[in-house]
């Protein structure tokens, strides 16, 4: 690999191993929920870096906008307003790809190399080997990736993975103007959120925690929740996100079962032919329908 | 086409055009589809043009098998109903596998397995439809658990299907006598007597004898 801050460690659809004599450092991003003042400078941001313009939506009486993901806004974010013990909280979440250190994307795409997963941890979508089958949309435990309506590729954050190849962090966390983005080693962003959390707690938030969830081996960008047991506040983040068993099967059992299968049949079909012989009409056969015919 | 008068008439032109519609568009999704479920499949993206086109063909390939059976389903279900004996038949099938045949119960037009392999094509075409379906993101938009749930159903109903068809394709090339049925439509009197007695007995009102 031409750099080593671009090295694979997974690639989708290839099953022999990637080189791997270096080893990555694993990076991340931190988006601190509490010290984010919905100002979307991320989201322009992302936009600029990226050169991407969704098309411009409409007013719908929310601030969220556009309304979700799509092939052009690789990031959004969300807003819900709740009552909590009688004050009113504003959770604002930056929605985007987590970069799971599992990923779902990565393991359903039939598609040799159309995602592929860097060794600092970083899953991108490479769409000129993409073939818009949407398998990664089936995949995804946080609903992402979008397939373009125009190429019909998929598309998601890269989290700026040619920034951070030439380290530079990403387009967003450089723009955020309240620092509620932070962006360095996976280690690092962690001891940072311990701060965090534990300013939080000292400020009334017991529940306050770090999202960083095991069921998809911890992920590349991580949240620090004021309500950490309740992620589902946060416009229904997943309480506990994992690779749904279906695509387990799927991608697992299945193959090889239905390979050896198919195989088999092949194999026993001939054997049966060499071992057998064909099944002919007997010389007998033939003559008894002649004398039948002509009687 | 028959090559000599006393040839009997199994399957007429039409009978024979939508049997090949079937076979052909089973095998390009097949083909197609294969390079979806698994990587070692890939090179069969060759065929098609490209691999954004294998995906995109796929689904119409699969579309035209599925019509295509579901006609031929009209034209041969009844032929298809399975008879005590076709059980019978089942039952035995194993003095079958092992080349003798002589003894097995007399058959009809279709044989017990020929019956089986009938209607358990149908419910996996069906099977393949729907899940097809709700996996066709470029035309429609189901709630991602049953794309998941479908993606199971799909891939492994599709294995079981071009099983079944590659046991189907094997049966007609070791019962010697039988390709010729698709190409020309007519079999031999003696491949109809040895095979389908009954049928062979209904239609010329010979072939009493007991077998021997
Ligand atoms: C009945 C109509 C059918 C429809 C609408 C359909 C549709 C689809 C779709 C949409 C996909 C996902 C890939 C893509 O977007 O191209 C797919 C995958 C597949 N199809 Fe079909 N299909 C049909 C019939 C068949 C048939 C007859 C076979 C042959 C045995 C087949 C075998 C497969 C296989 C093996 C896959 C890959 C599954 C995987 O990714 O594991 N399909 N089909
Ligand atoms: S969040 Fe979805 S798109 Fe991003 S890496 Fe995880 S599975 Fe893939």
């Amino acid at each position: 690999m031409a750099w080593q801050s671009l090295d694979i460690q997974r690639r989708s659809a290839t099953t022999t191993p990637m080189p791997g004599a270096r080893q990555g450092n694993e990076v991340a991003k931190l988006i601190d929920i509490s010290q984010c003042i919905g100002c979307k400078a991320c989201q322009v941001a992302c936009m600029e870096w990226n050169d991407l313009r969704s098309a411009v939506g409409a007013c719908t009486g929310v601030y969220d906008n556009p309304l979700d993901l799509d092939s052009n806004a690789w990031t959004v974010m969300r807003f819900t307003e709740m009552e909590n013990n009688g004050r009113l909280e504003w959770l604002i979440r930056k929605d985007g790809c987590m970069h799971c250190q599992d990923p779902g994307c990565l393991k359903a795409c039939p598609a040799p190399g159309a995602i592929v997963q860097y060794t600092n941890g970083i899953v991108e979508f490479h769409q000129e080997h993409c073939i818009g089958c949407g398998y990664c949309v089936t995949g995804c435990p946080f609903n992402i990736p979008r397939l373009s309506e125009k190429d019909h590729k998929a598309y998601k954050c890269s989290l700026c993975s040619d920034r951070v190849a030439v380290g530079q962090s990403p387009a967003c966390v450089k723009t955020c103007p309240t620092g509620a983005l932070h962006f360095g080693s996976k280690e690092a962003m962690k001891d940072h959120a311990d701060h965090r959390i534990a300013d939080l707690k000292s400020r009334g938030f017991q529940n306050a925690g770090l999202y960083d969830p095991p069921g998809v081996g911890g992920t590349h960008v991580m949240y620090v929740l004021q309500h950490a047991d309740h992620p589902e506040w946060y416009s229904g983040l997943p309480q506990d996100p994992k690779i749904s068993p279906w695509i387990g099967i799927w991608k697992g059992l299945a193959k090889p079962l239905a390979i050896g299968t198919m195989a088999a049949i092949s194999l026993a079909s001939l054997f049966h032919y060499i071992i057998k012989g064909p099944n002919a009409i007997s010389k007998e056969t033939e003559k008894e329908v002649e004398d039948e015919t002509r009687s | 086409m028959r090559r000599d008068p006393n040839d009997l008439d199994r399957y007429t032109a039409g009978e024979r055009v939508i049997h090949w519609t079937v076979g052909i568009s089973f095998i390009l999704a097949g083909l197609s589809g294969l390079v979806l479920f698994h990587p070692a499949f890939w090179p069969f993206t060759l065929l098609f043009g490209s691999s954004t086109w294998t995906r995109i063909l796929h689904p119409y390939f699969g579309m035209l098998m599925a019509l295509a059976f579901l006609l031929m389903t009209v034209w041969f279900w009844r032929l298809n109903r399975m008879s005590r004996v076709d059980w019978q038949w089942l039952g035995r099938i194993g003095e079958m596998v092992n080349g003798d045949d002589q003894n097995m119960p007399e058959q009809g037009k279709y044989n017990g397995g020929q019956k089986l392999l009938f209607w358990l094509l149908l419910i996996g075409t069906l099977l393949l439809l729907f899940s097809g379906i709700a996996l066709w993101r470029a035309w429609f938009h189901f709630p991602v658990d049953q794309v998941r749930f479908a993606a199971v159903v799909h891939s492994a109903v599709a294995a079981v299907m071009i099983g079944l068809i590659m046991v189907h394709v094997y049966a007609s090339i070791w019962v010697k006598g039988t390709i010729r049925a698709m190409w020309y439509g007519t079999v031999t009197r003696a491949w109809a007597r040895q095979h389908h007695r009954a049928w062979y007995r209904q239609i010329t009102g010979l072939g009493n004898g007991q077998p021997r």
